[in-house]
């Protein structure tokens, strides 16, 4: 950590400029090595200057470069910016001359890391810089610089003192029990805290429910028997919505047919094959697959004709799928009912015809009752989206379940004192107020280089 | 005249050092100021209580003397805690202030290879940051290999009350005058710490009519896991609750400026968790009382003392404070209450084995390393033998883990966060206290004290056949089944129906089931020791909870084995936060794990330090 740190800052290749960052104690002389204009070192702390990157005489790119000295910086360290002409080759070149004037590239992640270590950010906001790279949408950039500002440390830090206050006085208790004037906690205190606590990590998880739609959208899959007019929705919904082309990570055994937005929230539409059985192998391997996609699914649009009577094969995907969010979208509405309709227990029910776009509003309507995505787009945005954080908050429940059996087994509070301090350990975790290596390992490994 | 140790005071850490040091074979000299005050209670008349009851148990299981002591001079013994969960009992014991000290000098006499010498040190003989030996008042000098020291509260003592500060120790005993003063010549850190004792009654001026009266418990205990209890239980003295009022928080609040604490006369750092009664009214104004305890001091003498009343008022003011109590309104002050100021080292600048980091083969342990407390002294005393032994033998120090023993959290906060105030034992210093019980003590360290030297062949053969039942007992327990159709067993034990057949080992984990009942009903015939039954009903019970504290042990464990090499220079490691790399130096942390616990080390330092450990470890 001792060493000068570089890299590309921007995407490469694309914009008129691209952005190098050097960051560490020897990031002003690097560059002032290959850098033709002010003496960068006697230059005042966040000022930018003009000049020319010089290789061998040779000028390389015009530039303006920004010098900001520790420890007013992303890094705490001294950082210089170097602005140059976006080409891929220009800002290699640039790069490739600071590396040999005695930087390092940075491993991905690595600025942050330095920015954390140093104690300028605490490890929530790390882990919102992180996503805020990632966002795709206003909604995720919002959750983002939410977490950042410390929306999430501030509630878990309410949450911990809570904590504290009720271990302390258990501990006063233990230690001074011949104190007869000393408030004694009850069963019942720590029942009620216990509660209340409980109650705050149940409403994050449930928020961050609502987060995780924001940040990842609605698995959405439509399914129905062949010729039923799958791909005419499909392409209805999309023709409807401007889609975003774009891979999602973490569902690459789907394939993501397209994204449509409803109300700002991304709804990844899935395509499957058939779900009947067959004794094809390569068929197999299909159905397998969309029943997996069935079983992950958020949202399931399943397609009936309305033109003709519900077949078995219709009456076994609506048995699939019954214990899922499903709404039941009836084809062919401009032809004459045959569907009898009264056979089909669920009542979210949209009648639709692909030919006319007729339906496809109620539609959407429907989905985002179902989800209460306007709801959604009003609220804050003060959710905590983390998967990692998530997962912390979930062993936290865990744990207070523990204590709930442990006060029915009239276990003594000394005792389940021990699982509060637990909690409030595990929730200094996800704040980085306790110490976790394997945390701090995968965390800064999942960071995109440049910041 | 030459010894190998040589120990300087006669208190509760000092009797420890010099008994463990003359049993482990080493020609031993205990110097002292008065042998009349050796193993001396000044303050209170009790040993034990929450952390400090397990200390002695420890204490005892590494073949030390306290527990046994105790064991032969109480006038009460109580167990704490009881309503709460096993980790948290703690054995309490009202001691007799002349029947203890006689005791221990009973023993320190009759101990070989230890001397006893009646003297004031004055200077350490010392050369190339080597100690060996030291130089008295009267200008004579000792040589020893390894010195001890345990002060007490005598380096440059003064005594206050009021506006009044006398040099002085402890019952007007002179002070080491110069000792501390040619320790911060060697290049020690010298600090000033503060603490204070209540006034003592004379008993038969108090009206014991008008309190509330508290006897020992009805169970015949000892502190001590060898010996069995010589007392009866209908001969233990009672100790009587009062209470403050308003006219005494009137007294104290009007004549404020006249204390030494708020008239601005002490220099010392006085201990937060036992504060002077005139500090409990200015800081907790809302309250309209205070428990006070009236506990015997000897049943050869008539004080009474007043616990929770230490004042360092003027002796008018106190007169009038403790008359305002009820049942004390006509009463005798024998003694008056004092607050007594001392100098101590920075305990950071000792090692985890009490050897000092400045100076070689110099141990200290008690009051001079900032604790408070007999027990702590006394375990500190202890452990600083045993290590001072090892020293001289060429072996590697006994190093109690956190997860070991309150003795290991001791030392570890002591070297590892130092402290500003009289440091006390408390259980919530302690995060795994539900493996540091007071009941599981011998089977935690007695193997330690056997392979130290401490505990004889007899006591570890005690102490294995002991282990040896507990297994049988807990075997017999999973192996027996009770099946649905014993109903009669199930009635009797007073729990609900069983469905299936279960051992008689999961039915011990439903509350209303105990080792005893089961006894009673001829399920368990064989005849065990208390203590067997003890342990073997706690690990079932709380057999869920112990399987987590142990988890979470482990998980310190992992940081407790990344060694932290004794030349490390923290200036190589540039992103450590400069208050970090500070304390660090000072420190000088052996394990990433004792790192994590410095205050003012951030999660963050520690993940650099333990980046860097790798990476040097690589090179």
């Amino acid at each position: 950590m001792n060493d000068t740190i570089a890299s590309i800052a921007t995407t490469l290749g694309v914009g008129a400029i691209s952005i190098i960052r050097v960051s560490g104690k020897d990031s002003i002389s690097i560059v002032n090595k290959i850098f033709e204009g002010k003496d960068l070192e006697k230059v005042k702390s966040h000022t930018i200057h003009y000049g020319y990157i010089i290789a061998n005489g040779e000028t390389i790119d015009e530039v303006l470069v920004t010098v900001m000295r520790s420890p007013k910086t992303y890094t705490k360290e001294d950082i210089v910016e170097i602005n140059c002409h976006g080409g891929i080759a220009t800002t290699n070149k640039v790069l490739e001359l600071l590396l040999l004037n005695g930087a390092r590239t940075a491993l991905p992640g690595e600025f942050t890391k330095r920015a954390f270590l140093n104690g300028r950010i605490d490890l929530m906001q790390a882990e919102a810089i992180s996503d805020l790279i990632k966002s795709e949408t206003d909604k995720e950039r919002k959750v983002a610089i939410n977490s950042l500002k410390g929306y999430g440390s501030n509630l878990i830090k309410e949450l911990r003192s809570k904590l504290i206050n009720i271990i302390s006085n258990i501990e006063v208790n233990i230690d001074y029990p011949e104190y007869l004037d000393i408030y004694e906690v009850t069963t019942n205190d720590l029942k009620k805290s216990i509660a209340s606590i409980k109650l705050s990590l149940l409403k994050i998880i449930e928020e961050s429910e609502n987060g995780r739609l924001i940040q990842d959208g609605l698995k959405t899959v439509i399914i129905g028997r062949p010729n039923v007019g799958k791909s005419s929705l499909l392409n209805r919904l999309l023709e409807e919505e401007k889609a975003i082309v774009t891979d999602i990570p973490g569902t690459t055994r789907d394939i993501v047919e397209g994204t449509i937005l409803i109300s700002g929230i991304k709804l990844n539409i899935i395509d499957t094959a058939g779900i009947r059985e067959t004794n094809d192998t390569v068929e197999k391997i299909g159905v397998s697959k969309s029943l997996n996609a069935l079983l992950e699914a958020d949202l399931i649009l399943l397609l009936l004709n309305n033109n003709e009577k519900i077949t078995d094969e219709d009456l076994e995907l609506l048995e699939k799928t019954k214990d899922k969010k499903t709404i039941i979208v009836v084809n062919k509405k401009d032809l004459s009912k045959k569907i009898d309709i009264s056979k089909i227990k669920n009542q979210n029910i949209v009648y639709i015809d692909t030919l006319s776009s007729l339906g496809i509003e109620p539609l959407k309507e429907k989905i985002k009752s179902m989800f209460n995505l306007s709801l959604l787009d009003k609220t804050n945005y003060n959710y905590i989206t983390n998967v990692r954080q998530i997962s912390k908050i979930k062993e936290c429940l865990d744990i207070i379940k523990d204590i709930e059996v442990g006060l029915e087994n009239e276990i003594g509070l000394d005792m389940l004192e021990i699982d509060l301090k637990t909690i409030w350990e595990t929730l200094g975790t996800i704040i980085g107020e306790s110490y976790d290596e394997e945390l701090l390992d995968q965390l800064f490994s999942k960071f995109c280089v440049g910041k | 005249m030459k010894y190998e140790a040589i120990v300087v005071g006669g208190g509760h850490a000092g009797c420890e050092a010099s008994l463990a040091l003359a049993r482990l074979n080493h020609k031993t000299l205990l110097i002292t100021g008065n042998i009349k005050n050796i193993a001396d209670m000044p303050c209170n008349p009790s040993i034990g209580g929450p952390a400090k009851g397990v200390l002695v148990r420890e204490i005892d299981a590494l073949g030390g003397e306290m527990g046994i002591n105790t064991d032969k001079s109480h006038l009460q013994l109580k167990m704490l805690n009881t309503k709460k969960g096993p980790a948290v009992h703690a054995l309490r014991a009202q001691a007799d202030k002349i029947t203890y000290p006689k005791e221990m000098l009973k023993t320190l006499r009759s101990t070989k290879n230890l001397e006893i010498k009646e003297a004031i040190v004055d200077d350490l003989l010392v050369k190339d940051k080597k100690i060996y030996g030291v130089k008295l008042e009267s200008g004579e000098e000792i040589q020893a290999d390894v010195v001890i020291l345990t002060t007490g509260t005598y380096l440059k003592a003064d005594i206050l009350v009021g506006s009044s500060r006398t040099p002085g120790g402890p019952h007007g005993e002179k002070e080491a005058k110069n000792l501390s003063d040619n320790l911060r010549k060697l290049g020690l850190t010298i600090q000033r710490l503060k603490t204070g004792t209540p006034p003592r009654i004379k008993k038969d001026t108090i009206d014991f009519s008008e309190l509330e009266r508290e006897d020992g418990d009805n169970v015949l205990r000892t502190f001590s896991y060898d010996f069995s209890p010589i007392y009866k239980i209908e001969d233990q003295i009672p100790c009587y609750l009062t209470y403050t009022n308003e006219k005494t928080h009137e007294i104290i609040r009007e004549n404020l400026k006249k204390s030494s604490m708020y008239g601005g006369y002490v220099r010392g750092i006085g201990p937060r968790y036992c504060p002077s009664i005139e500090d409990k009214v200015v800081r907790f104004q809302d309250k309209e009382r205070h428990q006070l305890f009236l506990e015997p001091e000897s049943i050869y003498y008539d004080d009474i003392y007043l616990q929770g009343f230490s004042t360092s008022m003027p002796h008018d003011i106190q007169e009038k404070m403790v008359h305002s109590l009820k049942g004390l309104e006509k009463c005798e002050i024998l003694k008056y209450a004092y607050a007594i100021e001392y100098d101590a080292i920075d305990p950071l600048e000792m090692k985890s084995s009490l050897e000092n980091k400045i100076i070689e083969n110099l141990f200290t342990a008690g009051q001079i390393n900032g604790t408070s407390g007999y027990e702590e002294a006394a375990a500190q005393g202890l452990m600083a033998g045993i290590n001072a032994s090892l020293k001289l033998r060429g072996l590697e120090p006994l190093i109690l883990k956190r997860n070991e023993a309150y003795l290991g959290v001791l030392i570890d906060d002591l070297v590892t966060k130092g402290t500003k105030e009289p440091y006390r034992m408390l259980t919530s210093r302690a995060e795994y206290r539900l493996l540091l019980r007071h009941d599981n003590a011998d089977i935690r360290l007695r193997e330690y004290g056997y392979q130290v030297g401490l505990i004889d062949e007899k006591r570890y053969q005690k102490f294995q056949t002991k282990l040896k039942n507990i297994k049988e007992l807990e075997t017999y327990l999973r192996e027996t089944k009770i099946s649905p159709i014993e109903k009669e067993i199930i009635e009797k034990l007073d729990t609900s129906p069983i469905l299936d057949a279960i051992s008689l080992y999961e039915l011990i984990k439903r509350p209303e089931v105990t080792i005893d009942k089961l006894k009673k009903i001829g399920k368990i015939k064989k005849e065990y020791d208390a203590q067997v039954l003890e342990q073997v009903e706690i690990s079932i019970k709380y057999e869920g909870y112990i399987k987590k504290a142990l988890k979470e042990a482990n998980k310190l464990k992992e940081l407790e084995n990344i060694k932290i090499p004794e030349n490390i220079n923290y200036n190589d490691i540039s992103n450590i936060a400069s208050e970090a790399r500070q304390k660090l130096e000072i420190v000088k942390p052996i394990t990433l794990g004792q790192a994590s616990r410095i205050s003012g080390v951030n999660p963050s330092d520690i993940a650099v330090l333990n980046i860097y450990l790798k990476r040097i470890k690589n090179d």
